[in-house]
């Protein structure tokens, strides 16, 4: 009798694609393709038609020609005789540089912030949920403004350093200057033999790792336990040292100093980036406070009081069961807000920060009128990155996931 | 035996002693003083460095707001007043109110207009919001945007009445047909809304604007923090319904469906927003008909809804994703088809687990609808940058004019989450 859930045999009738669930589904996604076949087409129809009206046509022939323009704070080198593809690339170095600068702080502020919201101390929580409450509810956008008004307004100018009796100092030993064109701070300068210190520093990173892997082997091997914290500190700084003296100092400081109207040497770093870099770094730590609290909370207390009965001590509780038992809840969101502070450092054009957003979206698109051109550049630009960041997220929530049998 | 006992000692208490007053130091605010703020040396170093850092806040700002001054006409009237003393300008805010409210071209005789709408929405919004209140007030919500639209653009009252009875219309159809067959009843109803509209705007006469009772205002003079809330509130809320759609359809068994949602979504996700605009600000005039003339304020709608709608689909994905398998094989052997299970079991559920999601997207959206500023829309933001900082009379006075966009945002923004988390509260439906 099972022929009762057999599906009637019979001819193929037309109805049966409406009425028949195994070929409803075709039915319905041939109408569904046909249907986004059908926009797509229409917008091109439009987009030809626009474009002939207008005598335009897509190009990316722009992208070769001289910018024409110039960009203050370049990474990578630049002159207003460099193609708009240049410029672009630009663009992109100064997006990655002020989205790399403001993720680790944004972190640094996140983590203190996140951490003292669950202090015993009740003033402490209560000013950090007043942070967290108010940069959470005012527009980035507003604090942008803010703080670059702020740094262009009441700071005061380079003349100001000068004279016998000047009402601006420098700080730090004469080192770092705060001025309404920015902050000046010492540039290293790579002397002839500078590289071998960079390769003990880097030769340095890697035994400190391969030591704590040592000692994580030793410890389940054996049963013995190394002390890790002051060993790597030594790893980590004691070579670097030595062999910048041996090599005799090849890096050397460039101060800057006051020459003319403006100061002169180091580094610049210019108020749109400031503003920009210390507005999305606050903004998106009083986000990421509140994720390392739901992280920290997540860990039930049983966790620390059954690690507290087997006779772990306070730091190795933190370290070996709540750490990673919080991290796993904490990073896929903090990486999602590094997203957001690299989607949202493209607000750098309210401030005349040069990122990609500014350079192709911005004065290459007003100069050369290539808006379809520039936009879709811009996009995939976008795009590109936050797939890539996405997909490291992927793996590392793939790595990370609880492994259930 | 109580005899003998009663014999051996002389005296005994029939009543208690009443408890003594514990020590000072272990009781009322001294205790709380010991326990919440100096417990250990570190508890204590760190309560007197906030203290110390809440006094120079205090102290540096405090006068300079209590040493205001609200009535000059402009920053050099200001500074007279102030005669080199510390003190702020706020008369930057009596003076240009109206532009940082309504924007600087919006009829001044006309403010009464928007900020009825604005009373409005609470009205409209209070039955979405509190579940206690009358089913009958919806009604209310479902005509606010009629009235809101008649009221902030003008113009003849035929448009948002023919808006109403297509909508009207299509409910009916809707309603009379969804017992036997959703998707004829969904599709019939668009059609004969979508019919409606059309026939309804042929009969509107030429020109009947001019004669209408309220003075029609052009999309182009909306402006100031009055932007910032129509962009809000109404991107927010189309966006909602394409977010469902766009989760289930991201849900689907087909995959043509299925692709077209996940590359949409992904693709509006990995971008930022301002791209978007500058879409709606120079590329959407590509994609529409050459003669169409689609205005800016529209535009940006559009795209700020597609950006919205996305982000709402992920967070509604979630809260599919965090039903119970069984509720969906529960709905398929009640014999439900695709759109009963959906409508009757699933997606009252998801919702329900989606709102604090949802309600972050929108605090979120809001805060982003200041970024309209950069496609030269004057928004409050773009009021404060552009007009009134560039204008003679205030040019300089950048605390006053940002505090007061802050004081407002804050407003809103913590007003809708305070919101959310009392009803997540009230929406909780587990025992703890």
């Amino acid at each position: 009798m099972t022929t009762l859930t057999d599906p009637p045999k019979g001819a193929f009738r037309p109805s049966m694609l409406l009425y028949d669930t195994r070929y409803r589904s075709i039915t319905m996604q041939v109408i569904a393709l046909g249907l986004l076949i059908a926009v797509f087409v229409y917008l091109y129809l439009n987009i030809a038609a626009n474009l002939t009206k207008q005598g335009l046509f897509i190009d990316f022939g722009f992208l070769t020609t001289a910018a024409g323009y110039d960009i203050n704070q370049t990474l990578i080198p630049y002159t207003s005789q460099s193609t708009n593809l240049q410029a672009a690339f630009v663009g992109i170095a100064n997006t990655l540089l002020v989205a790399f600068l403001a993720c680790i702080t944004a972190t640094l502020f996140g983590v203190a912030a996140g951490v003292l919201r669950l202090s015993k101390n009740w003033l402490v929580r209560k000013i950090m949920s007043v942070y967290v409450e108010i940069f959470r509810n005012i527009p980035v956008l507003i604090w942008i403004l803010i703080i670059y008004f702020i740094m262009s307004a009441a700071m005061p100018a380079p003349n100001a350093f000068r004279g016998e009796t000047p009402s601006a100092t420098m700080m730090m030993m004469d080192s770092v200057a705060v001025t309404n064109r920015g902050i000046y701070i010492p540039a290293p300068v790579w002397g002839p033999r500078s590289m071998v210190v960079v390769a003990a520093f880097i030769l340095s990173i890697v035994g400190v790792f391969a030591y704590q892997r040592y000692a994580k082997k030793l410890l389940y091997a054996t049963g013995r336990l190394l002390p890790v914290f002051w060993p790597s500190l030594a790893i980590f700084f004691l070579p670097t040292i030595l062999v910048y003296f041996i090599m005799g100092s090849p890096i050397s400081l460039d101060y800057p100093e006051l020459k003319g109207f403006n100061f002169k040497g180091g580094i610049q770093i210019g108020v749109p980036l400031i503003a920009l870099w210390f507005a999305l770094s606050i903004y998106t730590g009083a986000f990421i406070a509140e994720n390392v609290r739901a992280g920290i909370q997540a860990v039930s207390r049983g966790q620390s009081e059954a690690a507290s009965a087997l006779g772990l001590r306070p730091g190795r509780v933190m370290n070996l069961v709540i750490l990673p038992q919080a991290l796993r809840v904490i990073i896929p969101p903090l990486i999602s807000q590094y997203l957001n502070i690299t989607k949202n450092s493209s607000l750098a054009i309210l401030v005349g920060y040069a990122d990609i957003t500014a350079t192709l979206g911005g004065i290459t698109l007003n100069q050369t009128g290539r808006a379809i051109e520039c936009v879709l550049l811009l996009m995939l630009f976008y795009l590109t990155a936050s797939l890539t960041i996405s997909l490291f997220m992927n793996i590392y929530n793939n790595s990370t996931k609880l492994k259930e049998r | 035996m109580s005899d003998t006992h009663a014999e051996s000692v002389a005296f005994v208490r029939e009543t208690s002693i009443p408890p003594s007053a514990p020590p000072t130091a272990a009781s009322g605010w001294v205790l709380w003083l010991r326990t919440n703020l100096f417990a250990t040396p570190i508890n204590g170093a760190l309560t007197l460095i906030v203290l110390y850092f809440l006094y120079y806040v205090v102290s540096s700002t405090l006068p300079w707001i209590l040493n205001g001054v609200w009535s000059a006409e402009s920053l050099s009237g200001c500074r007279e007043a102030l005669q080199g003393t510390s003190g702020a300008c706020f008369s930057v805010l009596t003076e240009r109110w109206n532009q940082l409210l309504f924007g600087f071209s919006y009829p001044s005789d006309a403010y009464w207009r928007p900020s009825l709408a604005f009373a409005l929405l609470f009205l409209a919004a209070a039955p979405v919001l509190f579940f206690d209140l009358p089913r009958k007030l919806l009604l209310f919500t479902a005509l606010y945007p009629f009235i809101t639209y008649w009221l902030i653009w003008g113009g003849t009252i035929l448009v948002p009445i023919i808006a109403l009875l297509g909508c009207v219309a299509g409910y009916m159809v809707y309603a009379r047909y969804v017992k036997d067959n959703f998707s004829i009843a969904f599709f019939g109803g668009i059609v004969i809304a979508a019919v409606v509209w059309y026939v309804g705007g042929q009969m509107i006469p030429e020109g009947a604007s001019e004669t209408a009772m309220l003075e029609a205002v052009p999309s182009r003079n909306l402006g100031g923090f009055m932007l910032n809330m129509m962009l809000g509130v109404t991107c927010v809320s189309l966006s909602i319904p394409i977010g469902i759609l766009l989760a289930l359809g991201r849900q689907s068994s087909l995959p043509v469906v299925k692709w077209i949602c996940v590359v949409f979504i992904e693709f509006i996700r990995g971008v930022p927003l301002i791209t978007l605009l500058f879409v709606a600000s120079v590329m959407l005039a590509y994609l529409f008909p050459p003669d169409a003339t689609v205005d800016l304020f529209l535009r940006v709608v559009i795209m700020i809804t597609m950006f919205s709608a996305a982000y709402i689909a992920e967070v509604i994905r979630g809260g599919l994703a965090a039903l119970p398998k069984g509720q969906y094989e529960a709905g398929d052997s009640l014999g439900l088809d695709y759109a009963q299970s959906m409508r009757l079991i699933i997606l009252p559920q998801a919702l329900k687990i989606s709102i604090p999601g949802i309600v972050n997207i929108a605090v979120g959206l809001f805060k982003d609808t200041t970024l309209v500023s950069v496609i030269s829309l004057f928004d409050i933001v773009g009021m404060i940058r552009g007009p009134i900082l560039a204008s003679t009379d205030w040019s300089g006075v950048y605390w006053e004019l940002f505090m007061f966009a802050s004081v407002l945002f804050f407003v809103v923004c913590y007003g809708i989450s305070q919101y959310s988390q009392w009803l997540e509260r009230r929406l909780a439906t587990d025992h703890r």
